[in-house]
């Protein structure tokens, strides 16, 4: 009887004893991070390069062969000036939308952390624009900013500030406005929350110090609140920077680039040239100029976290 | 400097779910330093809280200097608060977290500077201009935070725990600082602790809070000699007051005023048969923990003999004790309020 219960007891710590599947580090490790490796190999590092290997080829859509044309590509994006319009475009957007989406986050920030009645609906409706698909708002805009039957036209002529319609993606400088303010409108939400974590994570009893120093609001903000969520703020800044900075969809649903390419940039430039245009070298070649800047943009970021990580 | 009073203050929390202050009535005197003392809990941040700004009253009257504040916000107040865990900025060095309130109050660069150089000196941290708060002892931190709230020259000080994170060597050497700084300013002074000792030590007067409420004010002497309640009583002097019951009411003795009869003298001495259980020998004093009886019931109690006093006394022996009719005080066992005294008789 006590040999049986011995026995059992050494089975039971034995088994407790050898290391099961979930103790194993390292094969853990490899198992979690496959479908990720999968994933980024597949959809990223393919892409990339055969993107590269078409900017150097004449592949079009018509004919898929490959056969090596050299710099040609560059050679004639270079010579086109829509590729240098796109190229400006694509940088003042992005300069302006993140510029405007950092100062309206950080006021969004500020409502979003403020304690009032019906703060729940206000929440739900700055968070919407993210949570819709970008094809869906930009065809949204679309109707919002229509040549003859704009609501917004309307409600200006309401109100007697114009006569007739404004053309909102008619005329160019107009058409650039809206598209910013579309790009802005989109990736608000996303950056009023990353600011918004910021805020939170701000000290209450440090705010009060300030508060009780005798700093106004100003003050409070721009030499406590602001230097606190600095990294955040950056972190905000940059990804509108890079969502603003490669998406094609706004501009090709709301003006197709026009009037007269004066509001294309480089993802779009590149979607009509290669896919719709069907030449895909050149369009992968146009692409392609979006890499370095992205690059430099992500090792910001990463730069950024780091700070926030070790102060 | 001015005069801090307040008035009938109440604040509740959680839509009157938590009573944190509970009808307070304090006025403090022309450059007083008060202590608020009470337990965890009894609503002394919150009162001072209140008096800052920080939190608005549920009802009640906040008044500095003869003037009701209650509608100002803190930056108004003109006072200054040391809080607890110092919130000095931790991104600014430390002058530029000492010169923060005069920048506020814009007042010119070379101004500022000389002001943060006269707190400096005050408090020996001119040598730590150029670091950042985390690069400082737990000491430096209070006094950068101290000479941050001092160099606005406020009318009122309000200090809340702010020996609370240091060590206890650093806690009495800083107790000194403090006590010997404000006597040099002479602004009124608002000190929170549940520190009994700190309080005995600091203030001019102490305010004994308790579940949001003042059981008592009055010089340190006073509160420790004649305590309004049970509760005084028990929380002040460690060991804390013995409380004997007798038909309805309590009687009460501090531990050091229990003492082998023949240390005792005079006419209204009263003397006790004391079985001593334990012994313990703390800082030079001992400790007796034993049984009295002959005063009311039956009652565990606690005596201190000074380091003074060499009768031997041995654990589990019965001793004669006495305590001078003078030292009992009289509670009321239901209310724990002081009542008149009674004739105990020997
Ligand atoms: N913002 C708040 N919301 C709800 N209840 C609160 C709030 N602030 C304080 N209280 C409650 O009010 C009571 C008093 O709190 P307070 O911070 O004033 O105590 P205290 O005397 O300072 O205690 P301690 O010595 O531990 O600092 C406590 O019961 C606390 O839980
Ligand atoms: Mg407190």
């Amino acid at each position: 009887m006590a040999q049986a219960t011995l026995e059992r007891a050494d089975v039971e710590t034995g088994r407790r004893a050898r290391p099961r599947f979930a103790d194993r580090d390292g094969l853990l490790a490899w198992v979690f991070l496959l479908p990720s490796v999968v994933y980024i190999i597949a959809l990223v590092a393919v892409p990339f390069f055969l993107a590269i290997a078409f900017s150097f080829s004449d592949v079009t859509t018509g004919n898929p062969s490959f056969n090596w044309a050299g710099l040609r590509n560059y050679q004639r994006i270079f010579g086109d000036p829509v590729f240098w319009q796109s190229l400006k475009n694509t940088l003042v957007y992005t300069g302006i939308a993140m510029a405007l989406i950092v100062v309206l986050g950080k006021v969004l920030a500020n409502i979003l952390v403020a304690n009032f009645r019906g703060k729940w609906i206000v929440r739900f409706l700055v968070l919407l624009p993210w949570t819709t698909p970008v094809a869906l708002s930009a065809i949204a805009w679309l109707w919002l900013l229509d040549s003859i039957f704009s609501p917004i036209d309307w409600v200006l002529r309401e109100f007697g500030f114009i006569q007739g319609n404004m053309y909102w993606l008619g005329k160019p400088n107009l058409a650039m406005a809206s598209v910013i303010a579309v790009y802005t409108w989109r990736t608000l939400p996303l950056a009023a929350v990353i600011i918004m974590a910021g805020l939170v994570a701000i000290p209450k009893d440090i705010v009060e110090a300030a508060a009780v120093d005798g700093a106004g609001f100003w003050r409070r903000m721009f030499e406590v609140t602001i230097p606190f969520t600095l990294p955040v703020i950056a972190v905000a800044a940059l990804f509108g920077a890079v969502i603003t900075f490669t998406d094609m969809t706004v501009v090709y649903l709301l003006t197709g680039g026009g009037p007269t390419h004066s509001t294309q940039v480089l993802a779009s430039w590149a979607f009509i040239k290669g896919i719709e245009g069907g030449d895909l070298a050149q369009g992968a070649a146009v692409a392609l100029f979006l890499f370095p800047l992205l690059l430099a943009a992500v090792i910001a970021i990463l730069t950024a976290v780091r700070r926030m990580e070790v102060s | 400097m001015a005069i801090v009073e307040v008035r009938k203050l109440r604040k509740y929390f959680d839509a009157g779910g938590v009573h944190a202050v509970d009808g307070v009535d304090v006025a403090t005197e022309e450059g007083e330093y008060l202590v608020l003392l009470g337990p965890s809990g009894c609503g002394k941040t919150t009162l001072l809280r209140t008096i800052a700004g920080l939190e608005v009253p549920t009802e009640g009257e906040v008044l500095i200097g003869g003037h009701v504040v209650n509608g100002l916000p803190p930056r108004a107040r003109r006072i200054a608060m040391v809080f607890q865990s110092y919130a000095l900025y931790p991104h600014k060095s430390v002058l530029a977290n000492i010169v923060f309130p005069l920048k506020a109050e814009r007042i010119g660069k070379a101004e500022r500077e000389r002001k943060a150089g006269w707190a400096a000196d005050l408090l020996g941290i001119g040598h730590l201009f150029d670091r950042k708060p985390r690069q400082l002892s737990g000491g430096e931190r209070q006094r950068v935070a101290l000479a941050r709230a001092l160099v606005r020259e406020p009318s009122v000080f309000l200090l809340d725990e702010p020996l609370s994170n240091l060590d206890a060597k650093l806690r009495a050497s800083a107790r000194d600082e403090l006590k010997s700084f404000q006597q040099r300013i002479g602004t009124t002074t608002i000190y929170v602790t549940h520190d009994q000792v700190e309080a005995m030590g600091l203030g001019d007067r102490i305010a004994v809070m308790y579940e949001g409420r003042v059981r008592q004010i009055g010089k340190p002497v006073e509160v420790y000699d004649d305590p309004a309640d049970t509760f005084v009583a028990t929380f002040l002097g460690s060991p804390p007051m013995n409380l004997v019951p007798r038909d309805g009411r309590l009687i009460g003795f501090r531990p050091e005023h229990l003492l082998p009869e023949e240390i005792v003298s005079g006419d209204d001495r009263i003397t006790l048969p004391f079985h001593v259980h334990r012994l313990e020998h703390l800082s030079g004093d001992r400790h007796l923990y034993g049984v009295v009886k002959g005063l009311g019931e039956e009652t565990r109690i606690i005596a201190r003999l000074p380091a003074t006093v060499s009768v031997p006394i041995t654990p589990d022996q019965t001793y004669t004790f006495a305590v001078h009719g003078y030292h009992l005080r009289f509670f009321d066992a239901k209310s724990g309020e002081r009542t008149d005294p009674v004739r105990v008789g020997g």
